[in-house]
């Protein structure tokens, strides 16, 4: 400090800079003093109170005396979550997909978790909201947000569906059939009029697909007269379903529902939701 | 300043320390102990702050329709002021009355300095109040610094008990009146009595109650000093029209103590220096050097002096509320030619109209609609385009109604499902649900049709809202 502002007799540091400047030794205010007292008490009990210091070579360490674990917090965040979720979970045991459907607020809660569920184990192959996934094949699996199914459309039957999984079957006809009658066939169905053609009925096709083409949900047939396709939809695409089957052996088209009750990862309840979940898509 | 051969050897900016030393704020090193004094301005004073602030204690408890009358009920996310019912969706005009506020301070205080400060900030408010509390139990500033200096006795601990207990009863009253205005007020009284506050509850309590008893018991001034941004941005507000109190210095100096009559000696202003502005100032500035960052434009200095002139006889207002050109002899504006208090006021008024816009338009019910989109439509099996649409509805009014739900494309065969049994929306709050549209494709003449929608209530359809989305289909 230079002479003109000293501050009286407060004593300085005792160390003298260009001359003239220097520092005073000023006690800090007290208030600052305790303030760093108690952040350094702060410091040790937090070191004692939580997991603090690694022991070399035994992959351990000092667990703290509070007991805390990053893992008991995240178990009891949880158990408060299922604390809520309880009250519509007791409820779904007992109830059948159809009376979920009836309640409009558990509806809401099934379909919130039901999305989180068909992500997880349906997207792969139905899509994100059920859109569909297609390969160089076509669709690997159906589409569910439209109103035609194989299988039938109820929400009894989407459940049954996902509890026991669907395989269809269609044998290959190209030993059976010839290369010209594949050919009319596959023409006649391209154009929506499968009963066009007496070669339909002759040939059986209206054993599995219906005396009318609309195919039958007991068996999965498809419906031949609408403009939704399981699988290619064009003359060549329709010539190598019949040629080659479904389900069928080497060759044939792949249409394989899972059984989730089978695969044992689903429970009960989940199964319930994602047939709600997935009925809603398109109602 | 005054040693000319200093300046030279130390360079100019040391004349920044001298005028620091002339400046006359306390930096809290001493309690202030302003002489209280009747006057106009101090009947003003208890006017406006009583005005302002004694709404803040009393309105929660106002009714209307069996519920509280004004009631910001932030947890369910309602703001209830008589029958209007603002929802977060409205919050905007919140913005506009920010505006209005911060307008109507800047307007102010370009026209006659820091009027907020002076007559009705809480802190100049509970600070007297305060104050008003400390001069009734221990007397006038002289027996306070007594007191204060006095070793502790019987006496004195008495008194200081009942100012502290007085003091803390204020602050909790304080800290209740906050918060009822944001839970029911009868409700709130009921859980505090018996204790049973929610946590949360408690926290504002302490912080509004601690807050006040340290704000307005011992911080006073030097919050406005030291604490107060809104003194600094009011500070820079004033320009030289603008009036403030002002001490005339062309009146008072020199000044001197007030002579004996027929006593000689060199000529004399009206200042007879006898301190009284000083002692009755709350924050103890002396307004005889000029406008200054402590003074807060409370005018008590005003009373003091103009008491003292008509005592010694001469006029009143050697400190008047004055602005700089006045006192400097320059010609004076009328208000209306001071055009930054005319931006202020136009900004005031647009925000204005903003709000009673928003007000008259809240509607009683309000509509989006969300496409689906992924994927954008569903080819169904006989050929017909769907769209997929999420509803969500806003019921503003005080029931449960069910909706009729319309669309209209101008597409033919356009059929709406998933509300044929017309759906309940909950009042006060959002409610969400999902439509599908159906058309022929072969009635599709773009990829992309506007669709208006409507949903409006079944018993009441003047509660109705609109709203206009796309319908999506394939390229035609």
């Amino acid at each position: 400090m230079s002479d003109k502002h000293n501050a009286g007799d407060v004593p300085t540091t005792g160390h003298v800079w260009d001359g003239d400047l220097a520092d005073f030794a000023n006690q800090p205010p007290k208030w600052w003093m305790l303030g760093l007292t108690a952040s350094a008490i702060w410091c040790v009990v937090y070191f004692l109170y939580y997991p603090s210091i690694p022991v070399s070579n035994t992959q351990s360490f000092f667990k703290g005396i509070g007991g805390w674990t990053a893992i008991s917090e995240m178990e009891a965040d949880k158990s408060i979550v299922d604390e809520v979720r309880g009250k519509y979970e007791a409820k779904l045991k007992d109830m059948t997909p159809a009376a979920i459907l009836a309640d409009s607020e558990l509806t809401e809660y099934v379909t919130r978790s039901g999305k989180v569920l068909f992500g997880d184990n349906c997207a792969a192959c139905h899509g994100t909201n059920g859109v569909g996934a297609a390969d160089a094949q076509g669709l690997i699996a159906p589409k569910l947000n439209d109103d035609d199914w194989l299988f039938g459309g109820k929400i009894e039957d989407v459940h049954t569906s996902i509890v026991g999984g669907r395989q269809a079957v269609m044998v290959a006809h190209k030993e059976i059939l010839s290369a010209a009658e594949i050919d009319t066939l596959a023409n006649a169905i391209a154009a929506g009029t499968p009963t066009s053609t007496p070669l339909f009925a002759e040939k059986g096709c209206t054993a599995c697909h219906g005396a009318d083409g609309k195919g039958m949900q007991a068996l999965g047939s498809a419906n031949l007269t609408d403009g939704i396709w399981r699988f290619d939809g064009s003359v060549e695409g329709i010539k190598y379903t019949i040629e080659n089957g479904v389900n069928a052996g080497p060759g044939a088209r792949v249409a394989i529902m899972p059984s989730f009750q089978a695969a044992g990862k689903l429970s009960d309840a989940e199964m319930k939701k994602l047939a709600v979940y997935v009925y809603k898509f398109g109602k | 300043m005054s040693d000319a051969n200093e300046n030279k050897e130390m360079g100019t900016v040391t004349t920044i320390y001298h005028e620091f030393e002339a400046w006359q704020v306390n930096r809290g090193e001493k309690t202030i102990h302003a002489k209280r004094m009747p006057g106009f301005f101090r009947t003003i004073k208890n006017y406006t702050q009583l005005a302002l602030w004694l709404p803040f204690f009393l309105v929660p408890y106002l009714r209307w329709n069996d519920k509280q009358a004004i009631l910001f009920d932030i947890q369910n996310r309602q703001f209830h002021f008589f029958d209007i019912m603002v929802l977060p969706q409205d919050i905007w005009m919140l913005s506009l009355l920010l505006l209005i506020a911060a307008m109507t301070l800047f307007a102010v205080t370009s026209v006659a300095s820091r009027v907020w400060c002076g007559y009705f900030c809480f802190q100049t408010a509970w600070t007297d109040w305060y104050t008003w509390l400390e001069d009734k139990i221990e007397g006038n500033p002289a027996a306070r610094r007594k007191l204060d200096d006095a070793p502790l006795s019987l006496d004195k601990i008495k008194k200081k008990t009942i100012k502290h207990a007085l003091w803390l009863l204020l602050a909790l009253l304080t800290g209740i009146s906050f918060s009822i205005w944001f839970v029911d007020a009868f409700e709130y009284w009921n859980n505090l009595i018996h204790l049973n506050l929610p946590k949360v509850g408690w926290v504002v309590l302490a912080l509004f109650g601690v807050g006040t008893y340290l704000l307005a018991g011992f911080l006073r001034e030097q919050a406005c000093i030291w604490l107060c941004p809104y003194a600094r941005i009011q500070g820079v507000m004033g320009d030289s029209q603008t009036i403030l109190p002002t001490y005339d210095v062309n009146r008072g100096e020199p000044r001197g103590k007030l002579r004996k009559g027929g006593e000689a000696g060199p000529p004399q202003g009206d200042c007879i220096d006898c301190f009284q502005c000083v002692q009755v100032c709350p924050t103890g500035v002396d307004i005889r050097h000029g406008q200054q960052l402590g003074c807060i434009t409370c005018g008590l200095c005003l009373d003091a002096c103009d008491a003292i002139m008509d005592k010694v006889g001469k006029p009143r207002g050697l400190i008047r509320y004055a602005s700089l050109d006045e006192m400097s002899g320059k010609p004076v504006h009328k208000l209306y030619q001071h055009p930054r208090t005319l931006v202020y006021v136009t900004i005031i008024l647009i925000a204005m109209s903003g709000i009673i816009y928003g007000l008259t338009h809240l509607g009683a019910m309000s509509l989006k609609v969300l496409p689906e989109r992924q994927p954008l439509f569903v080819q169904m099996s006989d050929g017909s385009i769907q769209n997929k649409y999420a509803f969500k509805v806003l019921n503003k009014t005080d029931k449960d109604i069910h909706v009729k739900v319309t669309a209209e494309s101008g597409i033919e065969g356009q059929v709406l499902i998933g509300a044929e049994n017309a759906p309940l929306t909950h009042h006060g709050r959002g409610t969400s649900f999902t439509v599908f549209v159906k058309v022929p494709s072969k009635s599709l003449k773009q990829e992309i049709t506007p669709i208006h929608f409507r949903v409006e209530g079944v018993e009441d359809p003047t509660v109705f809202a609109e709203y206009t989305s796309n319908f999506n289909g394939p390229k035609p």
